[in-house]
Parts: structure tokens; sequence; C-alpha cells
């Protein structure tokens, strides 16, 4: 099933990709010749399997581990923020966002 | 089921609503929950999504998830798996919430509330863990907008319902009750204006018999009084929009309290496209039935049950016994004044009576009520005992609750207002109406039970309203039968 | 009796840590030796991050420690780590400009570990870009001494790439700027460059090494491993940077550290050692299957027995792994928005554009194309056929392997189709190196331990590694088999010319 330039628009849009018509046409043509790979594997008979999410489920039950209800994060800010491209007076700093 | 119908059609209404659960820390980190701190000083490196970070699960949400499950009469899925929910907003740090999509942890469940006499069930089709998003504060930011993450990974549950309700009032009466049961069960603090619960209404309307319409979602509504008044503004704008032949289109919307009106936010094309998959950073939820049985066990008597035993062991009415229970506070002052005095009833139609309107028109819950269950009931003790007539019990119960006396007997000596209970003296008063209203004894005779009535005044009013009503009925009912 | 200096960085990681241990050379003679040859060497590219301050302080802590008593296992001895890793000390950049300067206030938790046994970094390696990519040809940012991003040379033929994406780390063994790194492994990215760099390297099973701090590429992929000159060096690492992080990562299993030395010199005999008929097909280089075939030879000597085993689904593992890892990262590097971290555009008109130019200038093309993949895959009407069918097929490709290890202990064969190519030859063409990735991946996939060996040289004389596939939580056995080829061959002391 091949992709359109229409996808690849609406993937990279999804995306928050913004991409040139000419990299437009090259990731177009890149993607349909890596889902030719792909197509063999959609023939593959899977019915009943379970998905393998966590590979050690393979063979051992793996749950999600819980941990106790203690708030021990103390307050970083300024160290979390070190690497923010605009904060003010605590706060990330960020276009408009208009509802 | 009944359902009134607004210019002939018929509203449908489902609701999603969003409670913050009240843990410590957050659901997928240690970082506190309290509101209300400095901007960003709750949010750790796994609510910032710092390059590295992972989700670790917080007990105590799934233990409130249970809860919740346990109180709505739940499926409880012995296993549920998280999901990513994939979008990108500015008070959303990883581009993705952490969700449940396929496998939610509570399925199924209802909630029952009455509207006026009539008994409401609403179908829950699941309730949900997730992490809250942060906030946008765009007041002081020209052009752009302040992003504080402090409540990005907050504990939500969302609970939502099958589209089973069929108008504002029982919207908001749901609400109300959810919100009671969330808040007894202790697992939300319940305040709304700091944004702990907050509801999401899908409007539609359809002409009896036809398919479901189109629904609109109204967002974060955060009072009853605003789900009210937006639901009622949709419900008007919907019908006025298919009357002028405009196809009604699917769109969130947002309530302005300011103009009353909803409005359709700015739609987002890809919006819906959230592109759900089980997280990998976290291996499927189990809840045990141990884990169940041992959280049952220690759940206090639930609303509903707690209701139904009212009816079943104090004989009260439905009515009564449910808004008894909007509380667990309340129905405790209940039942500590009625097992005190003996008297169910006069108990709960003083609680729902003097003490509600005294509480709603100052303002306070019913912790802080300046008539204590002890006294309420001594206070009942003497309407009982007859030494006092229910008038009276009223300027007592004043007394009390303004604070000039803590003792009901003290009171009633101070004001002097013993019934008169000597039967020969209120003979006496009895006759003396009588005779000096003929008139009124004739209508009596004749059949009008409207001159009883004024007879009867007119002997409380010759007691100085000491007499005790019940035995002036009697004694003028005798006198009058022997005439 | 001193230590000539000379000789520090022919020394494993063993002999040096005792060396430390017994004050024949200090911590900061050490660190001082691997810093002049890094800069020395600077034209390889692999190193992105050096800060002598930082590393000479940590060594002499380690210094310290020495004489008071205190001293870790790895007391003193410089290793360097993965940019994919983050540290404290030293940027983190993942390869990528996205991330360009970026000072994590956190260090990994592999590197937490690997600190409190006393190693000392030495600074960052590079790595494709977010860890994508089988060439280290994907780097975005600048390796110590040039003003912009630059081809990282395989030591042993600088015209040609060392492998990806942990390039960086396996050139730092190779060349001996470091005697022992860190890399990860997603679909390869240690095994693969330590194939064509001549040197050992071991990824874990999936979980044993906690994810904290490892910058997310394929959540139920990415693993953390150690790559160095033997696999005894190897074990020493590996045992430090593994054991459960429960409070960190939901994925860690609640495995015990372990002391995966404890087992090196164990017999091989009767060990049974599947071979993968998928692995021996016709895209296999011959020079690369006579080295392969040659080192199955010693193990017979050493008394292993060859089994031959099917592994069918092994194809299938490309279009499933090219599935779940973009799936999975494209939705972990939403988190680069701009907004908390990272780089953002300097001119936008609004929010959505300030996403889309900062997204498009901060990613390079390889990861652009994987998030573009895995959006894809998971959007709308899309996600059964894809993704979810791909998740399945994974089982039966890690079902294979159970029924594989009935009849054999270990599994071997080939880690690439080829030895490593020359820079810039698989060109534009990504298709290429997805499809070289086929013998690495399927263990990827189930989640199983596997290393990399020096077994001889190849085409144009480059290094071929022995690839040792382990049952889950074999890394014991894996590393006494590599170690047990170790001592009968002499691959993995050869070193390239020049150096």
């Amino acid at each position: 099933m091949a992709l359109t330039s229409q996808d690849i628009a609406r993937i990279a849009n999804l995306a928050r990709l913004e991409l040139s018509e000419n990299e437009s046409e090259r990731m177009l043509a890149q993607l349909n010749g890596f889902f030719g790979i792909v197509e063999k594997m959609r023939a593959v008979d899977t019915a009943g399997l379970t998905p393998l999410a966590h590979p050690v489920a393979a063979i051992q039950d793996v749950p999600l581990r819980l941990r106790d209800d203690v708030a021990s994060e103390p307050d970083q800010r300024e160290a979390n923020q070190k690497s923010a491209p605009a904060v003010e007076r605590g706060l990330f700093l960020v276009p408009k966002v208009i509802e | 089921m009944t359902s009134k119908l607004i210019q002939g059609y018929e509203v449908v209404i489902g609701f999603e609503t969003h409670a913050q659960l009240a843990t410590q820390s957050k659901i997928f980190s240690r970082a506190p929950t309290a509101f209300g701190a400095e901007p960003n000083t709750q949010a750790c490196a796994v609510d910032l999504a710092l390059p590295g970070t992972l989700p670790v699960m917080n007990r105590e949400a799934v233990a409130c998830a249970i809860k919740l499950g346990l109180a709505l009469g739940s499926h409880i899925a012995p296993e549920s798996i998280f999901a990513r929910k994939n979008y990108f907003y500015p008070d959303l740090p990883k581009g993705y919430q952490i969700s449940q999509f396929e496998i939610p942890v509570v399925q199924g469940g209802e909630v029952s509330f009455y509207l006026g006499d009539e008994k409401k069930t609403v179908r829950l089709v699941r309730a949900h863990l997730e992490e809250d998003a942060g906030k946008s504060l765009h007041e002081d930011f020209i052009g752009q907008s302040g992003i504080d993450l402090n409540r990005a990974g907050t504990p939500l549950l969302e609970i939502v319902t099958e589209p089973d309700m069929r108008g504002t009032e029982e919207a908001v009466a749901y609400a109300k009750e959810l919100h009671k049961i969330v808040t007894w069960i202790g697992i939300c603090d319940g305040n709304m204006q700091e944004g702990s619960f907050r509801c999401d209404a899908n409007v539609s309307v359809r002409k009896p018999g036809q398919p479901l319409g189109t629904r609109r979602e109204i967002k974060n509504l955060n009072s009853f009084k605003f789900m009210q008044q937006a639901i009622d503004y949709e419900i008007r704008w919907q019908i006025e929009q298919i009357e002028d032949g405009h196809a009604i289109q699917q769109a969130t919307v947002l309530f302005d309290p300011d103009t009353g009106e909803t409005r359709a936010m700015r739609t987002k094309e890809d919006a819906a496209d959230y592109r759900y998959f089980p997280d990998p950073d976290l291996p499927p939820l189990r809840v045990s039935q141990q884990w169940i049985e041992d959280l049952r066990a220690q759940m206090s008597e639930l609303p509903r049950s707690m209701a139904a035993r009212f009816v079943a062991g104090y004989g009260l009415p439905e009515y009564d016994a449910t808004t008894l229970t909007q509380s667990k506070a309340m129905a405790a002052y209940f039942e500590a004044a009625a097992q005190a005095c003996g008297s169910p009833k006069l108990a709960s139609n003083w609680v729902m009576g003097e003490l509600s309107r005294r509480l709603n028109s100052e303002e306070i819950g019913i912790e802080q009520a300046k008539v204590g269950s002890a006294q309420l009931a001594a206070l009942i003790g003497r309407i009982n005992d007859g030494t006092i007539s229910n008038n009276a019990a009223r300027q007592v119960f004043d007394a009390l609750w303004s604070g000039e006396a803590t003792n009901v007997d003290a009171v009633i000596e101070a004001k002097g207002l013993k019934q008169m209970n000597d039967t020969g003296a209120l003979e006496k008063i009895i006759d003396e109406v009588i005779a000096a209203n003929p008139d009124n004894v004739a209508q009596f005779k004749a059949g009008k039970d409207k001159a009883f009535n004024a007879l009867v005044g007119q002997a409380m009013k010759a007691s100085k309203g000491k007499a005790n009503p019940q035995q002036v009925n009697e004694l003028l009912r005798a006198r009058l039968a022997a005439l | 009796m001193s230590m000539t200096s000379t000789a520090l960085h022919d020394l494993g990681v063993a002999q040096l840590a005792q060396a430390l241990r017994e004050r024949r050379v200090s911590a900061v003679e050490a660190a001082q030796h691997f810093l002049a040859r890094a800069q020395a060497h600077q034209n390889l590219g692999a190193y992105v991050a050096v800060n002598a301050d930082a590393t000479l302080a940590q060594a002499r802590a380690q210094d310290a420690a020495i004489a008071a008593g205190t001293a870790g296992p790895l007391a003193g001895v410089p290793i360097a780590h993965k940019d994919i890793f983050v540290t404290r000390g030293f940027p983190s950049t993942a390869g990528s400009k996205m991330l360009a300067g970026y000072q994590s206030p956190f260090d990994a938790t592999v590197v937490t570990r690997l600190a409190d046994a006393g190693a000392v970094t030495l600074g960052k390696l590079n790595c494709d870009e977010f860890a994508m990519g089988s060439a280290n040809e994907n780097s975005a940012v600048a390796p110590v001494g040039f003003e912009a991003p630059a081809p990282v040379r395989n030591p042993w033929d600088t015209d040609r790439i060392p492998g990806g994406s942990s390039g960086g780390s396996a050139v730092a063994v190779a060349a001996r700027l470091a005697p022992a790194v860190t890399g990860t492994d997603t679909g390869g990215s240690i095994r693969q460059p330590a194939s064509f760099c001549g040197i050992t390297g071991i990824k874990p099973t999936y979980g044993r090494a906690s994810r904290y701090g490892m910058i997310a590429f394929a959540s139920s992929l990415d693993q953390a491993g150690p790559m160095a000159r033997s696999a005894e060096d190897c074990a020493l690492l590996l045992s430090a940077m593994c054991g459960p992080d429960p409070d960190r990562d939901s994925t860690s299993l609640d495995m015990p550290a372990e002391d995966f030395g404890r087992t090196l010199n164990d017999s091989l005999d009767g060990l049974r050692i599947g071979i993968p008929a998928e692995f021996f097909g016709e895209g296999l280089a011959p020079g690369v299957r006579a080295a392969v075939d040659a080192a199955l030879k010693e193990y017979e000597k050493l008394g292993a027995k060859l089994v031959p085993i099917s592994l069918p689904r092994t194809e299938l593992s490309i279009p499933v792994y090219y599935i779940i890892a973009p799936a999975e990262a494209s939705s972990n590097l939403s988190r680069f928005d701009g907004v908390k971290f990272g780089h953002r555009a300097k001119d936008y008109a609004d929010l959505v554009d300030m996403y889309k130019k900062t997204r498009s200038q901060g990613f390079g093309d390889e990861v652009k194309r994987r998030i573009m993949i895995g959006t894809y895959v998971l959007s709308h009407g899309y996600y059964d056929a894809y993704y979810l069918q791909a998740q399945k097929i994974r089982r039966m490709i890690a079902d294979d392997f159970q029924a594989a290890f009935r009849q054999c202990d270990l599994i071997a064969g080939p880690v690439a189709p080829t030895v490593a190519w020359k820079l810039g030859e698989h060109g534009s063409d990504p298709l290429a190196d997805y499809l070289a990735d086929i013998f690495t991946l399927p263990a990827s996939l189930a989640g199983l331990p596997g290393m990399s060996v020096p077994a001889g040289f190849g085409e144009g004389g480059m290094p071929v590694g022995l690839q040792l596939i382990g049952n889950y939580f074999g890394e014991g056995r894996l590393l006494n088999a590599a170690h047990r080829l170790q001592q009968a061959t002499d691959f993995h002391l050869r070193q390239p010319g020049g150096l």
C-alpha cells in the first residue's frame, strides 16, 4: 500500500515536522521503499497471539511495580530549568496558547 | 424513563469527570501534589520530561481507583494497561499523556440519586487512571503564555458515563452525587475551585425516536452553577441551530461564565488522532482479589448503603435518607441525634430543615454547626415529652445557635417556653373559645374543617402559645363532638 | 615499582584496576594519560565532550578512596560514556543539535553505578543521533577538536565507518582512548560497532541494566552495556552496571546484581552451540563467513558441540524492528518541543510554527525519517496492521528462540553480513543500513543477551566479530564462552597500526 504526498503532509503535521518540498518528495520515496519491505510482515498469520511488550514477558511474568506514596522530590527548579529556552518568574514561556 | 422535552427535542447528556486523587505524590513521580505552590517548584525531572526520565507508578493512586470501583459496584480489572495518548501542547511535557485506553482499571458501575421523587441511575462505562497536564497562564504575558508544570503528573481518575442523562437537572444531580461519593470515600478533596473535580459534558439533542444527534463537548466545568448554565445554553443553542437548518458539527466547546455562552474551541484537524499504544515504560497493572478485599474491608459504609440502612432501620423516606447521606459528617450528625433522642424522623426534619437552612445561609459545613447533635437530641426530647411546642423549639434552637446559651432546659426556663400541660386550665380555655366563637362552631358542625383551625388558633392565642397544640386539638374535638 | 605510562593503555581493565589498587599508578595519572591520548587522536571523532577539571576531580577523589581503603572494584579506572547517557558534569547531546549544550541535572543510573564502583569519567562519546544509525554517520554534533560534525573513523581503516550507533564508544576502545566504555544497544548498536572495530561488547538481557538516564530511543529495546577489549573487562563493567532500579525504571527487572565474571573460566565441555541456518545464507561476505567458521572450529576444539538450529523468522525481524522501534521513538521524541529544554527555533509565527521549526531544525534526516515511520504506523487505521502485528510477530520470534534453546545453550553466528564499509558508501539509502542489521535484530526483539567477540579479519583486513546469543539472564555463560575463545585466540589483543 503506497503512501501519497497527502499522507506525508498529514504525518509531518501530526509529528510537528516541517518538510520542504524536496524533503517531502524524498521522504515519500524513502517511506514507500521502506513499506515495500514491510508488506511481507502483514501477511503473517498471527491469530491468537498476544503482543510481546516487555521482552522478558516471553518467559516470565513482568508486572508493574508500585511505589509508596511519598513526596520525596525536593524543589530543584533552578537546576531543572538550566537548559530552558525561555523562562520568566519560574514559568516556561511559549508563544501564546490560543484556545 | 421520563424525558422532559425541550421544544420537542430530547436532550442526551453523558459526562466525563476528572477527579484529582488526594495522594501525597504524583502518579508517576515523587514530586508533591499540594495546590498553590510557586510555579515549577513541584515539577521534578520526570514531570518535566527531561531526557532519560521514566515513570514509576504510585500505589495509592491505584488504591483510589479500586475504592471508587467498589463504591460504584464496578468490575475491577485484574490486569489493565497504561497507554500513551500522543499530542503536542505546551502543558503536556512529554508530548503524550500516560492514560489508559483499551483496558481501564475500573469497568462499568453506576451512580444512583434522586431527582425530586424519582430515582435515577446513570451507568458508568469506565473509570481509568491518567496523569494531569500542567497549566497555561496568559494574563501577565503579552503574546506569550507562561507554563507551570506543577500540576503535570497529578493523578486523575477519568470517570466516563453512558449518555444516560436526559436533562440539565439530572446532569447536575449526577455530578453532585459523584462529587459526594469521591469525597465521601476520601479519594478526592472535591475542591472544585482548585480544579480537583472537573466535568466535561457531552450534549446532543434529537427528536424522540431518532438516532443520537451529533454531540458537542463542553469542557472543564468546575462549578455546579456553571454546569447548569452551560448545559442549558448549549441545549438552546443546538436546538436553535437545528431549527435554523444548520447541522451540528462535532466540537469541543468552552463555557464563558461572563457571557453565559458556550463557544467552540479552535478546531485542530488532527486532534482526534492520538495514536494510542501501550506505554512500553509501564508493564501491565495487576490488581489482586486480595488487594480488593483488603480495601473493601477498610472502606466505611458507602452513602447508598447507609441511606438504605436509614430507610430500613429508621423508617425514613428515601428522600430523607438521601439528603442526610450527602456527606459523612451530616450522616454522622443525624445518627447521633436520632439515636440519642429516639425519634429519627424528627431528627431528620430538624437536620434537613432548620440546621441545613442555617448552614447554607452562613456558608459553613456541618462540622462548624453551632448546635451539636447532642443538643439537638435534647431539644427533640423536650418536644417529644410535651415540654415545649414546635414553635417554642425553634426559639430554643435560635438561642443555642446564637450562642446565648448551651443548655436546652436552661433556655426553656429562661424564656418561659414551657407548654401548658395542665388539662384543666386548657379545658377552661377551650370552653371559653367555643363560647366566644359561635359562628366558627356552627361552620365546623356544618362540615367546614377550616373553622376548626380557627378555633385552634384562638385557643393557642388565649394560652399565649403555651398550650400543647396536640392537646388543644384533642380536647377541642372532644368538646365539639359532645355539643 | 612504578608503571611506565606508555603501557597504561595496553592494560585491560582488570590489570589497570589492580595497578591502581596497589597504587603503582594513581587515578590522576591514569586519567591524564587517557585524556592525552584522546586529544592526540581527535581526528577519529570519538569524543564529543571532555572536561579535564571534572575528570581530574573525580580521579583525585578515587585516589583518596584508594588511600583510605574505601575504594570500589573499579576505583580510578577511567571510562567514557556514550552520549546517550545523561551526566551532570558533562553536556548530554544524544548526538543531536536538539540537545546541543544540554546540562542534565541528574546522572543516568548506569553512570552512577559505575561511579559508585569507582570509575572516573573521561568524557562523552560520539554516537548516531538518538542512537539511530548503523555507521555513526548520523551524528549532528561536533567531535572534540572540530567546529562541525565530522566523520567518526574506524581506527583499523580511517576511511571506513566504525559502525553504529555506539561508534564513538567502539572507536575509543579500539584506539585505546579509554580502557572501557559504555554503549547502548537497541538493534545491535553495541554488537555491530564492536564487531567492526575488533573489540568486545555485550548487551545484557532487557531489563537487567536500568534505562533511567538513557535518552530514550525505543523503550522496549534499549539496553546499556559495556564495550572493552576483552570479555573479562566487560564482565567487570557489566557487574557494576546491572542491577534492579525499582525506584526509577519500571521495566528494570528484580534480578539482583551479579558477578558476571564468576564463571569466566568454566569449561566449555559439552556446551551446545546452536548455528542458525538463516544466519549463514547468501548475503554473508566470504571473509566474514571464514572468520566466523574458524571461531566455531575453535569452540569445537574447546569441547563445544555445534548444533544446527533454525530461527525461521530471522528475515521478518527487519520489518518488525523497523516498525516497533520508530513507533516508540516517534513518541519518545515528542518531548523535544522547544518548551522546557533543548533547541528552540529563533523565529516563528506562532506555537505550532515554533514546534515545527524547532523540531525540523533540531532533528537530522534519519531521525525525521523514523519519526515519520513511527507516527504513520501508530496513526488511526494503521495501528492493528503494523504496530500490533509487529508486536505479535515479535512474540513468535521470542518463541522461536525458546524452541532453539531447548536444543542448545548458546547461539552463535555473524554479527553483520559484511565488514565495516567505506565512509559515505551507503549514501542516502537508509534501507541498506536497515537490511544489514538482520543478525542483531532478532536478539534485540526477544530481549536476549548478546555479545560480539573478535573472531578474526575479513575483507580489507577489517575486523570480524562473532555474535553469541544467550538465553534470558545468561550473561555469565556468554562471557564465559567469549573468555575461553579469547584464551585460545589473540584477535582481541590485536591493535590497529599507528596508534
